[in-house]
């Protein structure tokens, strides 16, 4: 039997924070501004897209603590137990100078209007603590998910080359004060089960990965959340109920990473930023999938599992995830069974998930040798958008030059995440010839037929979809035909 | 008042920063959002329609009034004035829907609760039962059904157009579409009402027209404009979208404030903002060019149908302001353009930087594009080939001569610092070897003119007072919505005292400082508040000289303004000390400064006059890489050579052009407005509406000024207006994506691309290539 207890306690800045009433739905920014007066964040969006409200969120990765910049209007307040909370206002300089960041963007002319410029700050901010001389590219990528009107964001780009000239990491002054944080931090990440509330007001934050299952199987109508990049927008966007619910995002068992020989298996609660890496070392053809999730914020707080459990049509990782034959692990309480995610996808909205039953982890099987595999992602807005389509390949050619296997699946032009049967049983047996791709195209027509929405045509969903299996053919013959942003 | 353009001494022509730049990183700089609020502050949310076109049968409100937290609930009902917020006076645009629904989240009430969150709950519970009408989405749809118009069209006229037609040897017939935009500004639309004793009221609004805002507020309240004080300290992002769109909220904040005698503030979410507020208009552009053999236009008749919305708001002069930049930088021997400024059931549609020039300059590369295209040449041969004269073909079609024109030199510099018909050698050359990639280059031009069209809007006043310690104090009509326009009149005032920048206060705009002041808009803000604050600096200037020759026995003409104060003979008084001497000896050291621009006209009912003071120039080299399989492509490179004439500040200006270009490659790209088939925007939040981001921002992005160019009249430093015109040299991000997509039929067929240019466009442009090239 854990033990309980009923505050959720965090670090804001420089003060202990204990609430032992707050609602499920309670956003870090509504409380940063109203309760705390604490303006610097701004409200931009809401939905976690432009950025004007991003803070630091530090938490305790083994004996670590990590600081990730995150959307604080889409992240609740109730998932905060044992973190460190790092505003706007935090940020300083020696003497009560501007913070070297801040310096930076003042002297660079990096900031017109300044309603967007806290958010920017922090991002920044985070960006140079852990690369303090970034490439023009790892500067774009930290930026991927603040939005800037005014500027047309060249000299905050050129800020962001120039901070290191105004002070190293090693000076910093929240730098120093990591080894106190992390002391208090660990205090307060005693072991314990958070309970707080009652009925749809009931929060509740397991102790661990087995308390969360007995848990949800006790209570199989609470919501999970790990990341809250969807459901935040549930709140914030059409104000639903969404208590009681069990914040996740803090269980480091569901935080791991297993590699072998043949797979590599994601625990649900790793984020997208924490798999980078490792996606990037056994699936290198992912990798610009990967830093085209999103923005950093949202890369930082989204997780693998809740990108496949909502079951959305156009999320990311299904497409690729099914090319490469994953498992999916499903576990309520002590009970684990394991189905091919392509199974897990029923029907829009509806998902193969008992109540009680949540995401474990997924399996993703090395791609054998001889095998080749690409997914690409088609969107309005090359970065921070969501996919008009998104399809993943996957086929063997054997000696003889035909096509052994294929395995295609797309995003964003069914209702749920789908393989395309029809084209991949045209091809196999096939000579692997752009003969051949222009021969199956048709079958396309039988797997999916796309709807028009605000992001693309059915007309141009369907034509797109056909000709990246063109493109997939033409870079299995070593073809440069993928369109490369070249900066310095 | 025309006077010469003050002597500079120190702070002005220099790269000074933002003035709120600190704040602004720090997280201090206040926005309405940010202030204390008034213990008992109600907020106000507003219930939106959710039809496109509809009668009002009923609303029943008993849900909304008994949910948590709610005050009340206000509608037409509750306003002891007029229930309308028009801008044209037309009196078209209810605050609150009567009777029926013209669009699809139209206002027809407002929830006044304790939070803002429960009264954002409260205003879904409205049960509002409609009855659907006929409506009308877009221009075709609206042109097809009559062409009713929400205000009077114009028309432009010179030269003998069928002659023109006639004689000449080719044709170009076609039509455009051009996207509208939203603003997108990161600080959305919000007013805060703070009642005072009798008719008092005092808004903080994110507004570009506070004493719009004060006349619409005493209007709904009817009361004088006396009673009405409206504050702008700062707006977080403008671009037009708040220049007559903050109308509505300050009105709805005011009449709760004086309704329950509390405080009331109302901030609607992006959705909302995003859904009931107006945006760039979008066009369709039918145009018939008549051209000779080299490609030198010969006549011109176009039609520019825009999508004006529900109400005529702005609609009146922007289309007007299409059809002023109809020409671009062209000269055309005969020409006539129309305006049909459309009523349709969508939002109605308002200011957005560049105002209607942006579409009508659209239109006119279109059918440069056409001809060059179809007489197998580079469009730039085109553009030089048409080129208004210096001194002959210079007369643009409202009859205003162009006695400035440096486009030729802005372009020549370009073409040759971009390396441009390298470059465009080597583009051929890359397509000619790749099947699958394929690049783009172009140049465009842009010629702006500058001014109000409604002449009486180019007028501004200032306030400047001086202190006992030489402190000053300064006020003016304009608003800063990060433009820089604080900081520019600031050093403005500073200059002309030879005082340290830090000794100008700068206050936040207000009605009750400043009166009857124009929108900060048509970017006019530094020409006419930089004015009229020098104007206020020389009176009291001349009074502090008058006070020293007397007081020190000298000729006026002996006193001369240095850096740090006055040199009088051979003393030299410090600025401080002058203002402590002069107090003593009763001079005043306060003054109202006014400006209004010279030598503008504009008769519209004729279409001739002289509506601008002087034209901004600027011109844009972008290449592309588009991918004929998925449509997708990248900006590798923008080359830009802009005139501000003699730069204010060279760092805040060419922050405008950076950031004017991005925010017009936006437009032109993927920034692209979605309805669906009832009528309702499904584009509303920046997960379904992509402005650009960081990683849009070309690798290359060289951005020049024409450190040569002097404004030919005598305006503030002899600078030039920078806020529109930059946005339009985003166009050549388009004709290089056209290019692109033409060299996939070997440049035989213009690319015909409607904007914005999303990916979706170039694929099917690209497919249509292909269907033509068998």
């Amino acid at each position: 039997m854990v033990e309980v207890a009923n505050a959720i306690r965090f670090l804001l800045n420089g003060d202990e924070v204990m609430l032992t009433d707050v609602s499920p739905d309670l956003t870090l920014l509504d409380w940063l501004r109203l309760n705390r007066r604490l303006r610097g964040s701004k409200e931009g969006c809401a939905e976690g897209d432009c950025g004007a409200c991003t803070v630091l969120v530090g938490r305790l990765m083994g004996d670590e603590i990590i600081y990730d910049s995150v959307t604080a209007c889409i992240r609740f307040v109730g998932s905060l137990h044992g973190t460190h909370v790092v505003t706007v206002e935090h940020l300083r300089g020696e003497n009560g100078a501007l913070h070297p960041v801040q310096q930076a963007v003042v002297d660079h002319h990096g900031s017109q209007c300044g309603f967007c410029t806290p958010g920017f700050v922090m991002s920044l901010y985070g960006l140079w603590m852990r690369d303090p001389d970034p490439s023009r590219t790892a500067i774009e990528k930290a930026l991927q998910g603040n939005l800037c009107r005014c500027t047309g964001y060249a000299p905050i780009i050129r800020a962001g080359q120039a901070i290191s000239g105004y002070g190293r990491p090693e000076a910093d002054l929240l730098r120093a004060e990591r080894i106190a944080v992390k002391d208090r931090i660990k205090a307060i990440n005693d072991g314990r089960r958070i309970e707080v509330g009652a009925g749809e007001q009931r929060i509740i934050i397991p102790a661990s990965l087995d308390d969360f299952a007995s848990v949800y199987e006790a209570n199989p109508e609470a919501r999970i959340v790990a990341g809250s990049t969807d459901v935040g927008l549930w709140v914030t966007k059409f104000m639903r109920q969404i208590g009681p619910v069990i914040f996740i995002g803090h269980l480091q068992e569901l935080k791991r990473i297993a590699e072998n020989d043949s797979e590599v298996r994601f625990y649900a609660g790793v984020s997208y930023s924490e798999a980078l890496p490792v996606i990037e070392a056994n699936f290198p053809q992912l990798g610009e999938l990967w830093n085209r999730i999103a923005g950093e914020q949202i890369r930082n707080m989204g997780t693998i599992g809740g990108n496949i459990a909502n079951g959305s049509p156009i999320g990311d990782t299904p497409p690729p995830f099914i090319a490469l034959g994953a498992k999916l692990h499903l576990r309520r309480g002590e009970h684990r069974r394991e189905i091919k995610l392509e199974d897990y996808f029923l029907a829009y909205g509806k998902q193969d998930r008992q109540p009680g039953e949540f995401v474990e982890s997924v399996t993703l099987p090395l791609l054998p040798a001889g095998e080749t595999f690409a997914t690409y992602k088609i969107s309005k807005r090359r970065e921070e958008d969501i996919s008009a389509l998104c399809g993943a390949f996957r086929v063997f050619v054997n000696d003889a030059g035909t096509v052994g296997m294929a395995r295609i699946a797309f995003g964003g032009m069914a209702a749920t995440p789908k393989r395309a049967r029809a084209v991949e049983a045209a091809l196999i047996g096939k000579n692997w010839s752009m003969d051949t791709v222009e021969a199956v195209l048709g079958h396309f027509a039988e797997d999916f037929q796309p709807i028009t929405d605000m992001r693309a045509s059915a007309e141009y969903r369907l034509l797109a979809a056909q000709n990246l299996l063109k493109r997939f053919y033409l870079e299995t013959q070593g073809a440069g035909v993928r369109l490369k942003r070249e900066v310095a | 008042m025309n006077k010469q353009s003050p002597i500079t001494l120190t702070t002005l022509h220099t790269n000074t920063r933002h003035d709120s730049g600190p704040k602004h990183v720090t997280g201090t700089a206040e926005y309405i959002d940010d202030m204390i609020e008034p213990v008992g502050t109600m907020h106000a949310y507003l219930g939106l329609s959710t039809r496109a076109h509809a009668e009002i049968v009923s609303i029943d409100f008993s849900a909304v009034k008994a949910a948590p937290g709610v005050i009340g609930v206000l509608t037409a009902e509750d306003i002891p004035g007029e229930n309308d917020v028009s801008p044209s006076h037309k009196h078209d645009e209810p605050i609150f829907a009567e009777g029926k629904v013209q669009f699809w989240g139209q206002p027809l009430f407002a929830v006044i609760a304790e939070t803002r969150d429960a009264a954002r709950r409260a205003a879904h519970l409205a049960a509002v039962d409609y009855r659907d009408l006929d409506w009308l989405p877009d221009v075709r749809s609206a042109q097809a059904a009559g062409g009713k118009l929400v205000t009077e069209p114009l028309k432009l006229e010179r030269g003998d157009v069928a002659a023109g037609m006639a004689s000449a040897p080719r044709r170009a017939q076609g039509a455009i579409t051009i996207g509208g935009q939203d603003h997108f500004y990161l600080e959305g639309h919000i007013a805060f009402a703070i009642p005072g004793e009798d008719e008092d009221v005092v808004i903080h609004s994110s507004t570009q027209h506070p004493s719009e805002v004060q006349l619409m507020v005493a209007q709904v309240l009817a009361i004088r404009h006396n009673a009405v004080t409206i504050n702008v300290r700062r707006m977080g992002g403008g671009f037009g979208g708040k220049e007559t769109q903050g109308n509505l909220f300050a009105a709805v904040a005011a009449l709760a404030a004086k309704k329950w005698n509390r405080a009331c503030k109302i901030r609607p979410d992006r959705d909302d903002d995003m859904q009931a507020t107006g945006k760039r208009h979008d066009f369709v552009v039918e145009y018939d060019v008549g051209y000779d053999d080299t490609g030198r236009i010969l006549a011109v008749d176009a039609v520019y149908g825009a999508r004006a919305g529900f109400s005529s708001d702005l609609s009146g002069p922007v289309t007007d302001r299409a059809l002023f930049h109809a020409d671009n930088a062209y000269w055309y021997p005969a020409v006539r353009v129309r305006s049909e400024p459309l009523y349709t059931n969508t939002v109605s549609n308002t200011a957005f930087r560049g105002f209607g020039g942006p579409q009508g300059m659209m239109a006119a590369e279109r059918w440069i594009e056409d001809i060059a295209y179809a007489l197998g040449k580079d469009p730039l041969e085109i553009r030089k080939a048409n080129f208004y004269g210096t001194d002959i073909d210079n007369v643009t079609p409202y009859h205003q001569t162009v006695s400035d024109n440096v486009i030729h030199r802005v372009v020549d510099e370009l073409e040759a610092s971009s390396d441009y018909q390298a470059r465009r050698r080597a583009v051929l050359d890359f397509n000619a070897t790749n099947a699958v990639l394929k690049k783009g280059i172009a140049l465009t031009p842009v010629k702006f003119g500058i001014s109000f069209t409604a002449t009486w809007y180019n007028q501004a006043g200032a306030l400047v007072h001086v202190y006992k310690d030489g402190s000053i104090h300064l006020s003016h009509g304009g608003t800063e919505m990060g433009q820089g326009l604080y900081i520019k009149v600031a050093q403005v005032v500073a200059d002309a005292f030879g005082v340290n920048l830090d000794t100008v206060k700068i206050m936040a705009t207000s009605t009750g400082k400043v009166p009857n002041t124009s929108a900060t808009a048509a970017s006019s803000g530094s020409d006419l508040n930089g004015m009229a604050a020098w104007d206020a600096c020389e009176q009291i200037k001349a009074r502090l000289v008058a006070h020293a020759a007397k007081l020190y026995d000298v000729d006026a003409v002996d006193c001369r303004w240095v850096t740090g104060g006055l040199d009088i003979g051979k003393k030299h008084v410090p600025f401080a000390e002058l203002a402590a001497s002069a107090y003593l000896n009763r001079v005043q050291l306060s003054a109202a400064g006014f400006y209004k621009t010279p030598n503008i006209h504009w008769d519209r009912a004729t279409g001739k006059g002289h509506p601008f003071y002087y034209f901004a120039y600027g011109a844009s080299v972008s290449e592309v890489t588009i991918d004929t399989l998925s449509g997708e492509y990248t900006v590798d490179r923008v080359d830009i050579l802009h005139d501000v004439g003699k730069s204010l500040n060279p760092a805040i200006d060419i922050g405008q052009v950076e950031g004017g270009f991005i925010q017009g490659m936006g437009w032109l790209t993927t920034e692209e407005l979605v309805w669906d088939g009832k009528g309702q925007l499904r584009t509303h939040a920046p997960s379904t509406y992509k402005i650009p981001l960081a990683s849009d921002v070309p690798p290359v992005f060289n951005v020049r000024l024409a450190e040569w160019s002097v404004n030919k009249e005598p305006t503030i430093g002899r600078s030039k207006a920078v806020g529109e015109p930059p946005l339009m040299l985003a166009m050549s991000v388009v004709e290089a994506l056209g290019m692109a997509v033409a060299s996939v039929a070997d440049y035989r067929h213009a690319p015909q691309l409607d904007t914005p240019v999303t990916p979706e466009r170039v694929l099917m442009g690209v497919e249509r290539m292909k269907g033509a090239s068998t």
